[in-house]
């Protein structure tokens, strides 16, 4: 069944992509939609066979690639990541025929796609470390001939793809050096001779490998420090592909580290856990920040990825943490909080990013601050968004507020512990979670709140309408799924225990017990149903309603201009916009941050006491980018600058060279 | 979810929605009163209300549905949360649906969909408000759930009836310093999420200060009616957690009829002993500057920070 399902995958796959290459202009674009949502569709089937109990599914290809083969080991770990890949992918390919009929339909986007969707499906299912490296790296380039479909008319899509292809390619080397000194030390590229050989690696060595592996993933992942690529190179890509990026691609980031530290090595020392807590803790800080700032709409969405990034690592550095004290239950809490929110995430980013590519085909931009009143000219986005940005808020009773319970009841109840790091780190680790969490909702009544209501502020914005039914299939369907796992999240509670038992280092019973109706964790008496809570605010909604509606005697609903103050005109140039709206908050955080604002004032000619224009501009720059990266590039231009001096191009020069380099290795083979 | 459960927890709805306006005219009663004043009886904010809800419905012609289903969501979740606190008795059905941290993120429901509201109608007093409702809410956050952590480190649980149950079986937890700490901790967010002096002034209309009133600007007749019932009902429910999390003594711990109506009573002098608190010290107070509400909110984390240091070293 399993092998049945991946097999229809990898062939869908194949036709999508012969699609994209052979069939004119707008039949490719539907063809490749309908052929790539199949082939998710079917990749979906099988992940969910092997959740519902299925045993897990492996396959050996010795002859498919030289060196090792290839192997196929798809368990209940590698499921969960494919699912969720399935999950933004199928809603995404229907999304993309709408959007692809009026965006980007070239040959080789139309044909990375395909490849984009089936790579992320199948990087979970590989087996061997010659397997993983080759979809990993399909999966790199696919995206970054995504990334750069736009390049044509955005410059700024190429220096995104300049930055994605450097960070990714020195990510793919130290996932590729991590896993050959372990393949090397356990006597075996296979996962399974990895994990039985792990044990004779020194704890040096261990440790070596599990950091190059967090480098690598991390850097797919879009952790701090190594994320800069991501709110470059995510918001470039085309709508749907942006969130396949943000919605799956990072999260095999996650599945690596999860994969490589605490199942191929089964886990370490307790440092390992404190190490992935406190990128987790610094991830999200630093990415809900930024995204709070942000007035670009896709660029606020990429940075808010980096942050739910941060919350997962939280929950995979927490477990870690408890493993090693020795308190499995709560670490097998903790994982199934992380790997619960890997599904959410998956669903109402990429729900979120769909919504905002339905904005940016509409109106022509990403900026907030020159949006506004698209809830009455595209109701059905208007109405989708909403979904996410509650959901991503984490508000009751919506599907991001049932992970982000999970995560702090695994952090609350590791006290009382008698291992001092974690009485430290818990506290600290709750109070980042509860302060991302009250930023993350100002960020999306922000996004929403400027997006969506008051008065266009741009005749573009006014002038929108709502996307294609295809667009709408997809983004509805994505709604609908957060909704779903909002309300029956405790379908999801044997799921999740078959995942959290494939990973050797941190597995234990049952992390999630439920009786119907109520989420209940092991060990832990804590309950919640959030299939109750909602049921308890629809009633209590309708209750209110009729009271209003049985009192009011006239029945009349009179429409009015709103209150100008006096003032009888108002215009949309006097609503805050995304920038003032933000701006307490930028003010309470400017010494984190440090923006940059520049305000321009234009006097008239005849005197200066008046005052023509103001301009106002805000600028927030990557403090690791400016610190890091650039003083870096700025060594390695130096370094070639200074190797420019030997190469002069003068051919007598180079056979001086050539002729040194003869006698030296002369001398040196003797 | 039994059928005494489920009846206790729509007792304590009607009765904190019963009592909820009372509560604000005797608030308002002691202001006056302590500022010389005559002031209004204390039905008088129910006689607002029944006008309010008896006029037409006046909607500004930008706004959509976010500016509809605002007061009805902000009124749902409050409620809700009045259902799940116990007031009364440990035995609310809801006890199990959802916990503190439900709690909290319920009541962060209603102000996101408040600030959404504000700023549908596209006047710069919508956005204002909106903008710094939200930024005292994200600060205040932290505070809130480490102060949950600090309560539900002794207990083991964060569910609201366990937490309280275990106060009442060992009565000296309640005057430990991480307790202590927490409440002080709680008290601040109380009176920032609540929207009373120092960080907002309720009775305000000057248009730089205000917070909520300018959120709600627009709204007016049975809309502003849910509003202020809504508004009435978080003060309730906030006062409410802070007197039986911590002073939970006369909660009845069955659902038998006797021990609720002295549940009812005591609640009832322990809101309004606190309220009172509230209402003497905002007489002698005077608003801070908005850029200073961070610093107290700060503090206010400071407070719990400790008392969850306080609940592993002192332990």
């Amino acid at each position: 069944m399993v092998g049945v399902a991946l097999g229809i995958a990898a062939i869908a796959a194949t036709l999508a992509m012969a699609a994209g290459c052979v069939l004119p202009e707008r039949a490719r674009v539907v063809w490749v939609g309908i052929l790539t949502a199949a082939s998710a569709t079917a990749g979906g089937v099988a992940g969910i066979a092997v959740l519902a109990g299925s045993a897990r599914f492996t396959a050996n290809y010795p002859d498919l690639l030289p060196l090792g083969g290839i192997r196929i080991e798809f368990d209940a770990l590698s499921a969960i990541f494919t699912v969720a890949a399935a999950l933004v992918a199928v809603p995404a390919s229907i999304y993309g025929i709408g959007y692809g009929l009026h965006g980007p339909s070239s040959r080789p986007v139309q044909v990375a796609y395909p490849l984009l969707v089936w790579s992320l499906m199948m990087v979970p299912a590989a087996g061997n470390v010659t397997g993983l490296v080759v979809l990993w790296e399909l999966m790199a380039i696919s995206s970054l001939i995504l990334v750069l479909a736009e390049h044509q008319h955005n410059p700024e899509a190429r220096t995104a793809a300049q930055w994605y292809a450097v960070v990714t390619h020195l990510s793919l080397l130290a996932i590729v050096v991590a896993l050959l000194i372990l393949a090397h030390g356990a006597g075996g590229e296979s996962f399974a001779a990895m994990r039985s050989g792990a044990g004779r690696l020194g704890p040096g060595v261990t440790s070596v490998v599990f950091l190059l592996a967090l480098l690598g993933f991390g850097a797919k992942a879009g952790v701090v420090p190594v994320h800069v690529w991501l709110p470059r190179a995510h918001p470039e890509a085309p709508s749907h592909v942006s969130a396949l990026m943000s919605g799956a691609m990072v999260k095999l980031g996650i599945y690596g580290v999860v994969r490589v530290g605490w199942d191929l090595l089964g886990g370490g020392p307790g440092w390992w856990g404190a190490v992935v807590l406190i990128v987790g803790l610094a991830s999200a800080m630093f990415g809900i920040l930024h995204a709070l700032l942000a007035s670009d709409l896709k660029r606020l969405l990429a940075y808010s990825t980096t942050e739910n990034v941060g919350l997962i690592f939280i929950g995979i550095g927490a477990a870690g943490l408890f493993a090693s004290t020795g308190n499995r239950p709560l670490a097998a809490v903790a994982l199934a909080a992380a790997l619960l929110h890997v599904i959410n995430h998956a669903a109402f980013k990429g729900l979120l990013f769909l919504g905002a590519g339905s904005i940016h085909s509409a109106t022509g931009t990403r900026d907030l601050d020159s949006l506004g009143g698209l809830a009455r000219r595209m109701p059905v986005t208007a109405a989708t968004f909403a979904v996410g940005a509650l959901a991503i808020a984490a508000l009751p009773p919506l599907n991001g507020f049932v992970s982000e319970w999970l995560l702090l009841q695994s952090l609350v109840h590791s006290l009382p512990s008698k291992a001092v790091a974690v009485a430290v780190a818990m506290p600290v680790a709750v109070a980042v979670v509860a302060l991302v969490g009250g930023l993350v909702a100002a960020t999306f009544v922000k996004a929403f709140g400027t997006a969506f209501l008051a008065m266009p502020r741009s005749v573009e914005a006014e002038q929108a309408h709502e996307s294609p039914r295809t667009m709408q299939i997809g983004l509805v369907a994505l709604a609908g799924m957060c909704v779903a796992l909002a309300l029956a999240p405790t379908v999801l509670a044997e799921p999740l225990r078959r995942a959290t038992v494939a990973v050797a280092g941190l597995s234990s019973g049952r992390p999630i017990h439920t009786n119907g109706v109520y989420l209940q964790l092991s060990g832990i008496q804590a309950g919640l149903s959030p299939l109750l809570l909602a049921t308890g605010l629809g009633v209590m909604m309708v209750v209110a309603l009729a009271v209003v509606r049985r009192r009011r005697v006239h029945h009349t609903v009179r429409d009015i201009p709103a209150w100008g103050c006096g003032r009888t005109l108002q215009t949309a140039r006097m609503e805050y916009t995304a920038t003032s709206f933000a701006e307490p908050l930028q003010r309470v955080f400017d010494d984190v941050l440090h923006p940059e604002i520049d305000v321009d004032v234009d006097h008239r000619t005849e005197s200066r006491h008046y005052i023509e224009a103001i301009r106002y501009r805000r600028q927030t720059r990557d403090a690791f980018e400016q610190r890091l990266y650039l003083p870096l590039l700025g060594v390695v231009r130096r370094a070639g600058d200074a190797a420019r001096r030997v190469q002069n191009g003068s051919i007598h020069r180079y056979l001086t060279f050539s002729l040194i380099t003869l006698i030296v290795v002369l001398i040196a083979a003797r | 979810m039994s059928l005494t459960g489920t009846a206790v927890a729509l007792l304590q709805v009607v009765l904190t929605i019963a009592a909820a306006p009372f509560l604000v005219g005797v608030m308002r009663l002691i202001r006056a009163r302590l500022e010389g004043r005559v002031g209004p009886p204390i039905v008088q904010p129910w006689r607002d209300l029944r006008k309010l809800l008896g006029k037409d419905r006046m909607v500004s012609d930008n706004t959509g549905w976010v500016f509809s289903i605002a007061p009805l969501v902000l009124l749902a979740s409050a409620t809700l949360v009045a259902g799940i606190v116990p007031f009364l008795s440990t035995k609310s059905a809801l006890d199990q649906v959802g916990d503190l941290f439900a709690v909290v993120y319920l009541l962060l429901l209603g102000t996101v969909f408040l600030s959404l509201a504000g700023l549908d109608a596209g006047t710069a007093f919508g956005g204002m408000g909106s903008s710094r409702a939200m930024t005292i809410t994200a600060i205040a956050e932290p505070t809130v759930l480490v102060a949950i952590f600090a309560l539900s480190v002794s207990t083991g649980s964060s569910n609201l009836g366990s937490i309280v149950a275990a106060t009442l079986a060992h009565p000296a937890t309640a005057a430990s310093p991480e307790s202590l700490l927490a409440f002080a901790a709680l008290a601040v967010v109380t009176i920032a999420e609540t929207g009373r002096i120092p960080v907002d002034n309720p009775n305000t209309h000057l248009e730089l200060t205000m917070i909520h009133e300018a959120m709600v600007l627009e709204y007016s007749g049975p809309d502003l009616a849910l509003i202020e019932l809504a508004a009435h009902l978080r003060l309730v429910v906030f006062l409410g957690l802070l007197s039986n999390l911590f002073v939970p003594w006369g909660i009845a711990t069955t659902a038998q009829p006797l021990q609720l109506l002295g549940a009812a009573v005591a609640v009832a002098v322990k809101i309004v002993v606190l309220a009172a608190v509230i209402a003497i010290v905002e007489v002698f107070m005077a608003k801070v500057r908005l850029f200073r509400v961070p610093e107290l909110l700060a503090a206010s984390f400071v407070l719990a920070f400790l008392a969850v240091t306080a609940s592993f070293f002192l332990a």
